[in-house]
């Protein structure tokens, strides 16, 4: 059962931001509405009225654009798995958006959505922190960009201003070199962890690493020591590294005990994610 | 600021038009309105289940242009323009659609309750993928879940219609 609501419809971004300004908190953006509606319907949440953003134009599409990938943050996860450019630019991303939760769910659900909700056990953030993407948050009269890793805050929160709408996903385009991958483990319907890794390959050296941790926690997080124990190193020394760097990311993953797996269960994951991630990067 | 929405009084309602299972259907929804309570208690169609409610099991599944939805978390307003499929629509005209011959020629089901899901979820994987391979098939199928049947019935079923809508061919 929803309670009752009213729908606004505004056909600008511009118009939804001063829509968000003046209802406060009693006002949501709704997208997909596959988080949404289920706090809703469980009464965790109500809002007075939904600023249903579907019909804004420009936001729904994939492009290639001098170096960055950019994806509109209306598109859904199933536009993403199927998306040529994503496939062929950002495999892992094509293979986790092909992974989140069931094909109705990504039917419905915005990438957008699923960032701006920001629930715990969500793929795509953790993988986008890895991959060095930034969001773009427009509002009435100003634009700027978040970096992934500012971008989430805590548990159900994100550092978008109350007035600000996430327009648009940017990621550099990975070169030549570029790898990455994303794997989860979870034996409940959302995962208990995800671990993302992204690097360059140079003549069998490993430069620009990036590891993130999400699901373990309140809110992914880039594990900066990790990084610092791979990046410059060669294929192997990196790999003797893994174990290592794999419980300084678990530390840092800021596990709580939950229903999905104990504290120090999910650290342990994390290690054992980061040394397949890796392997998945580098085959 | 709602197209065509009229707020009389404190309610707020918006008209929609849409196909359903082929008929054009044209009412007036609240916002709050889930998709699959105007399908079951005001249109009366009552093969799309309500069971988990968070999108998990697909009981409620329906197609909504030629798509699955978990009509339990789906606005009724989105509905607009489109055109929805109910389990009472897969039939022509009284002849079993291929997946519902099969199901039935294979033991595909039990107690039956999550069969309406199924056929829809099984209709659009083979719309979208003809000849799946059986790993496809079950990424696809494992958001609908059946307490009954183990599954293996309800991968043969979609297998021998698979097979039988492609005329037989491998």
């Amino acid at each position: 059962m929803l309670r009752r609501f009213r729908l606004d419809e505004p056909e600008s971004v511009a118009e939804v931001s001063e829509l968000l300004g003046r209802f406060g908190d009693s006002a949501k953006v709704y997208a997909g509405g596959t988080e949404l509606l289920l706090a809703m319907k469980e009464g965790l949440v109500h809002y007075e009225r939904l600023i249903n953003v579907k019909k804004l134009k420009g936001l729904g599409e994939v492009a290639s654009d001098n170096g960055t990938i950019k994806i509109g943050a209306l598109c859904t996860h199933h536009e993403l798995e199927n998306s040529s450019l994503i496939k062929q630019s950002l495999p892992a991303l094509a293979q986790l958006e092909q992974n989140v939760a069931n094909v109705r769910v990504r039917q419905a659900g915005t990438l957008g959505g699923n960032l701006c909700f920001a629930e715990p056990h969500a793929d795509p953030g953790t993988l986008l922190i890895a991959l060095g993407a930034t969001m773009v948050a427009q509002k009435s009269s100003s634009k700027r960009e978040i970096a992934a890793e500012e971008f989430f805050v805590d548990a159900y929160e994100t550092s978008l201003e109350a007035d600000e709408v996430l327009c648009e996903i940017r990621v550099p385009t990975p070169g030549p070199n570029g790898r990455s991958a994303y794997l989860k483990f979870g034996y409940l319907e959302r995962p208990s962890v995800g671990v993302a890794v992204a690097f360059n390959l140079i003549n069998g050296n490993l430069s620009d690493i990036r590891i993130a941790v999400g699901c373990a926690g309140p809110a992914p997080k880039r594990v900066a020591q990790a990084e610092a124990l791979l990046s410059g190193k060669s294929k192997d020394e990196a790999a003797r590294n893994l174990a290592q760097a794999g419980a300084l990311a678990g530390r840092a993953s800021q596990a709580i005990s939950d229903l999905h797996g104990a504290q120090d269960y999910k650290e342990h994951i994390v290690g054992v994610l980061l040394k397949r991630a890796f392997q998945a990067a580098l085959s | 600021m709602a197209n065509g929405s009229s707020r009389n009084s404190d309610r707020q309602t918006i008209p929609v038009s849409f196909t359903l299972n082929g008929r054009l259907q044209e009412m007036d929804v609240e916002p709050h309105e889930l998709l699959l309570d105007v399908v079951r208690d005001r249109l009366g169609l009552t093969g799309a289940k309500r069971s988990c409610d968070v999108q998990v099991c697909g009981a409620c599944t329906l197609l909504v242009d030629g798509r699955p939805v978990s009509a339990c978390t789906t606005l009724a307003f989105e509905v607009r323009g489109s055109s929805v499929m109910t389990i009472e629509g897969l039939a022509d005209e009284g002849k079993l659609h291929p997946l519902q011959q099969a199901f039935i020629e294979h033991g595909g089901f039990q107690c039956g309750f999550c069969t309406p899901g199924m056929l829809l979820a099984a209709k659009a994987l083979l719309d979208e993928i003809p000849n799946p391979s059986e790993e496809q098939l079950k990424h696809f199928m494992h958001g609908n879940l059946c307490r009954c049947t183990g599954y293996k019935k309800i991968i043969e079923s979609i297998m021998a219609a698979a097979k039988k809508m492609r005329g037989g061919r491998a």
